[in-house]
């Protein structure tokens, strides 16, 4: 065991793909000279040189096409989309030709492409460095998302991504970056399947992933004083979507509240409710809730950006109103 | 082919429960044949189906189903064995486009749950495994909302093992739950007087004429064949709502429909508490002893819990008479979408003014509650005036 | 009909009506309107099942002479 930050984690998972594939490469808006807008890729140049670490001009949509040509030749290109706003303007290369190819093509051409993206709120980045868009890009057939939340996931998701044959996003949240934790070196790969239970509980599941999963297992540890409790899922995937680990759990606690920090409507949080709902309705004995962002484009103020992400408190407060209401 | 459904018998039914085929698949059925059996808080009523032809697609038995839900399909004459998914699909394809138009969902959902106990899913199907009934939890509930939760349900089990879980298996089980039907008489008295803007009108009637008629009437047969004050109170109401038919009929949508025909509700006390009121049909039309046969075999009907699906479906009025042992006078409660109810206490000796003269004469006191959406007191006069003239000439009813 | 023929009949045919009703705990001279909780209905149902299980011809008139068992004994054992 060794304590590590999730952003060292994030620079071993890609040293160690560098190092095992001659065909892998990291292209990217400042990820070479100047080690990356997060520090990720710092030192790498360096040890890997400039045909292997690119520095691209700002072109995000050129960015994401030159690394779809490129693992369509052949190459295992990982892509890095400074924070996932600028993904949009690269959404034409990510949702038309790296997610639909292999459809179009009968399964003659695979893309095997992974694209990091910074994500989330919470670092006062204001409203247009602060999306959560991970939900979005579940929509999107043909595309696996990644959302690691733990250390151990921000070392060994790369791999598993690098060898699906799929374009796959990982989406790294901002705030997570300089979180420690416990890195077990006996563990070497992880599956980007399942979901996984992070904290066992009887009383009411708590189904989240990225950064609000400190935030659930810091209320579950405030709402066990209070003899509740609460089982937390880590989704880690969100598409394709491991329903079953979350039904499995709903079924052992009989409620449910997802934790999101995109915006509800229409959000991979609703999309879980919804699968509840199909699925477990019977297993139900409280209202499907949800704690998410406020609906509005984050704000700048520190106490304005904390009042619209989701919070332990307001996590407690849910969780606590749909368990004892009368408590 | 046609869906046979299962039946709405009352404002106050959203489920029902089939527990007997009275049928087989392949059989005919034919306009008004009893097929089925449901079991509901009103009893096990026997199911008429409106529909000729061949029977088929019986839905399994000692399911919960909401009304409206397809039990059988009717093969009419002319059409030939298709299968079962036939029956619904190709309605589902020539539906029209649908138009679109913004409707306030809270009206529909706040009447929908008119009734409904707030139980989560989890709790209704415990409750199910364990046959505790959903009545015993109502006002128990210590969930969100007040809602019944899991707990509540294990709780009710350890309160009364015994009592709270029923006999289960598909007996048809004649008679009814008290704790059920009371639920839905609070459920659809509650509705009433929270939507219906009820008026009062009260009258005396002399029942004088009508009692003698009655007593000459009665003398001359055996038991048997002898009449109850009740039945020339049904026959001579039921010839008021020929005349005055917007008390006769159901405030629907927004609007009043008058009913097919003059099918009172009539409201029989059941030994144990509760009431229902099943229709006795067309009473206009029917002698008065053929209305003392259809009245004795009503009551007995339902109290032993066997109503028959279009007694409870059509009731058009409700008339509630409180016989020799009641109240002196009642002002009844509207059973919606009914639009009234006529009320009758009992009769008794009372001074009255006769050509001038003080006399004692049998007084009847005769109330209507009606629906003031629909009709306004000085109709309702008219309604009442119309119920003491028929009663004056007890040889014309 | 002697008295015991007469209760047998009255117990018998009040089973049909009011099956929980207990005769035992009702009093000769109590109304049996009142303690059994009988409606009109429900009594001439009785006197229907009285005047065809005894035989006995029972005008309406002497219905109140019936509202007692004290009574019914009286009348259709006389």
């Amino acid at each position: 065991m060794s304590t590590i930050t999730y952003r060292e984690a994030c620079r071993q998972a890609i040293r160690a793909a560098l190092q095992a594939d001659p065909r892998c490469f990291v292209m990217g808006e400042d990820v070479g000279r100047y080690g990356g807008c997060y520090g990720v890729t710092k030192g790498l140049l360096e040890e890997f040189g400039p045909q292997r670490i690119r520095d691209t001009p700002l072109a995000e949509n050129g960015i994401a096409g030159a690394g779809v040509g490129a693992a369509l030749a052949g190459l295992r290109p990982i892509v890095e989309i400074m924070t996932c706003n600028f993904s949009l303007l690269a959404l034409d290369q990510i949702m038309n030709n790296a997610a639909s190819l292999a459809h179009m093509s009968g399964g003659q051409f695979a893309v095997p492409l992974v694209i990091r993206m910074a994500t989330g709120g919470g670092r006062q980045l204001a409203a247009q460095h602060s999306h959560s868009l991970e939900g979005w890009y579940a929509h999107i057939p043909g595309l696996k998302v990644l959302v690691p939340a733990t250390v151990e996931d921000a070392r060994h998701m790369l791999a598993a991504a690098l060898a699906d044959p799929n374009p796959v996003l990982i989406f790294e949240h901002i705030v997570l970056y300089n979180a420690e934790g416990e890195l077990d070196e006996a563990v070497s790969a992880v599956d980007i399947e399942h979901a996984k239970v992070r904290r066992s509980g009887t009383d009411i599941s708590l189904v989240t992933y990225g950064n609000s999963l400190p935030k659930c297992l810091a209320a579950a540890d405030e709402l066990a004083t209070a003899g509740i409790q609460a089982e937390v899922i880590d989704l880690r995937v969100l598409r394709p979507l491991d329903s079953a680990t979350v039904i499995a759990s709903v079924r052992r606690t009989h409620r449910c509240l997802i934790v999101d920090e995109g915006w509800r409507s229409g959000s991979i949080s609703a999309e879980i409710a919804a699968r509840v709902a199909d699925e477990a309705l019977y297993e139900l004995d409280a209202p499907l809730r949800r704690v998410c962002s406020a609906e509005v484009p984050v704000p700048y103020a520190a106490h304005m950006e904390a009042a619209a992400l989701p919070q332990v408190a307001d996590i407690v407060a849910a969780a606590r109103a749909l368990v004892s209401p009368a408590g | 082919m046609a869906d046979f459904l299962m039946p709405s018998l009352g404002a106050d039914m959203e489920t029902g429960k089939l527990v007997q085929w009275l049928v087989k698949p392949g059989d005919r059925v034919k306009f008004g044949d009893v097929v089925a059996v449901v079991e509901t808080h009103k009893g096990a009523i026997d199911v008429e189906i409106f529909l000729d032809g061949v029977i088929d697609n019986l839905a399994p038995l000692d399911q919960e189903v909401p009304v409206g839900t397809v039990l059988a399909t009717v093969r009419q004459s002319g059409e030939t064995a298709a299968p079962a998914v036939a029956a619904v699909a190709p309605a589902a394809v020539a539906a029209p486009v649908p138009v679109i138009t913004e409707v306030s969902a809270e009206p529909a959902r706040s009447a929908a749950n008119v009734g409904r106990i707030r139980i989560s899913p989890a709790a209704r199907q415990r409750a199910q495994q364990l046959g505790v009934e959903l009545a015993a939890l109502a006002g128990r509930g210590t969930g969100e909302g007040g809602a019944v939760c899991l707990r509540d349900v294990e709780a009710a089990v350890s309160r009364h093992p015994a009592e709270a879980t029923a006999a289960t298996g598909s007996d048809v089980h004649r008679g009814f739950d008290p704790a059920q039907m009371r639920q839905a008489i609070a459920a659809a008295m509650g509705r009433s007087k929270r939507e219906i803007p009820h008026y009062y009108l009260t009258d005396s009637i002399d029942f004088g004429a009508a009692a003698q008629w009655l007593a000459a009437w009665n003398a001359e047969r055996p038991p048997e064949q002898r009449l109850l004050p009740a039945v020339l109170l049904l026959k001579a109401c039921a010839r008021a709502l020929l005349a005055y038919p917007q008390f006769n009929g159901f405030y629907e949508d927004g609007g009043f429909r008058a009913a097919a025909g003059i099918h009172p509700g009539w409201a029989v006390s059941l030994r144990g508490g509760g009431l229902v009121a099943p229709a006795i049909h067309d009473a206009d039309r029917q002698t008065l002893p053929q209305l003392m046969t259809a009245m004795r075999d009503l009551v007995q009907r339902a109290r032993a819990g066997s109503l028959r699906s279009s007694e409870l479906a059509d009731p058009s009025i409700t008339l509630t008479n409180l016989g020799e042992r009641g109240a002196e006078s009642v002002l009844g409660v509207i059973y919606p979408p009914q639009v009234a109810i006529i009320g009758f206490g009992r009769v008794q000796p009372r001074p009255w003014v006769v050509d001038g003269q003080l006399a004692v004469r049998p007084l009847l006191n005769v109330s209507l509650a009606a629906d003031h959406r629909v009709t306004d007191g000085h109709l309702g006069g008219q309604l009442l005036a119309g119920i003491g003239d028929a009663l004056q000439h007890p040889d014309t009813l | 009909m002697d008295k015991d023929e007469v209760m047998a009949l009255v117990g018998k045919v009040l089973a049909g009506i009011a099956p929980e009703a207990d005769l035992a705990g009702v009093g000769d001279d109590e109304d049996l309107r009142a303690a059994l909780d009988l409606d009109s209905m429900d009594f001439l149902n009785l006197i229907i099942g009285l005047s065809q299980g005894s035989g006995v011809a029972i005008a309406e008139k002497d219905y109140p002479r019936l509202f007692t068992l004290q009574g019914i004994r009286d009348y259709l054992s006389a």
